[in-house]
């Protein structure tokens, strides 16, 4: 079983430097598809099911669509050629990254990221019971207020996108909308 | 399924870093929001690997609110960019200076 992991692993992480080094934007957006799929795969051998089909149905399916219409509603040219030309502006960009990544690395291996199984939902416990159960209990119980606020956020972001998207006409024009 | 929660870490830093070389490095607008979900993701797999290792719900309750948070942000990021690119008829962040003193 653990070698999916570490293939699934291989694969996102290719799919993650497309995104970083494609061109297009159309193609860069089907790569990150791609690393999201492998991140929904690994979702599932870590026993996450509910949260790999939400993954699945939100982010590839849902933003993923919505960028490639907006990418494709502006009809970008496709940039100017990303090319490996080191301005000095780049050389300290990667390293600052590097540093970043060699930082987390460190953070994330170090005694105080050492966990053990300390909660009661344990893996049995959560197949015998369904994951999506679990979920939508724990969602209407001890996390009710949070669910609620986000949908108000959501009302919010549906209203604030028709709002920003619409297409204003000049002050002192017949027609509005 | 033994995967060390350590390695599942590695490649969430991994994925969080490529977001960070992305969103310095590219030029074009969409490109970085691209990668600013990708960083998104990074951290939900960290939650993730967490939950697994603690026998906990905690990770994946913030995994879904952060889901809905990434798609209400990228609604609205989507829609400034449209409304950025007919006015300026363009999303090359160099050339985006608008709000630069």
């Amino acid at each position: 079983m653990e070698v999916f992991f570490y293939l699934f692993a291989v694969l996102a992480t290719v799919g993650a430097v497309s995104v970083l080094l494609i061109r297009s934007p159309v193609y860069c957006a089907l790569a990150l598809v791609g690393t999201f799929f492998c991140l929904a795969a690994i979702y599932v051998l870590l026993s996450s099911e509910f949260v790999a089909a939400v993954q699945l149905l939100v982010y590839a399916g849902a933003i993923m669509v919505l960028f490639l219409f907006v990418i494709m509603l502006l009809n970008l040219k496709s940039d100017q050629p990303f090319a490996l030309k080191f301005s000095i502006p780049k050389i300290i960009g990667l390293a600052v990254t590097v540093g970043i990544l060699a930082q987390l690395i460190g953070v994330l291996n170090s005694p105080a990221a050492k966990v053990g199984p300390s909660g009661e939902y344990t893996i049995e416990r959560v197949s015998a019971e369904g994951a999506t159960e679990v979920v939508g209990r724990l969602l209407f119980t001890e996390y009710v207020l949070p669910f609620e606020i986000i949908s108000i956020l959501l009302l919010v972001a549906v209203i604030g996108a028709v709002v920003l998207a619409k297409r204003y006409v000049a002050s002192g024009e017949e027609e509005s909308g | 399924m033994n995967v060390p929660v350590e390695h599942v870490l590695t490649l969430s830093a991994i994925l969080f870093t490529i977001g960070v070389a992305g969103v310095i490095l590219r030029r074009n607008a969409i490109i970085v929001f691209m990668n600013i979900e990708l960083m998104l993701n990074s951290v939900n797999l960290g939650f993730i690997g967490f939950a697994a290792a603690m026998d906990s719900m905690v990770g994946v309750m913030f995994v879904f609110f952060i889901l809905v948070v990434a798609a209400a942000e990228a609604v609205i990021g989507l829609a400034i960019m449209v409304e950025i690119f007919r006015n300026k008829g363009t999303l090359n962040i160099d050339e985006l200076n608008l709000l630069k003193w």
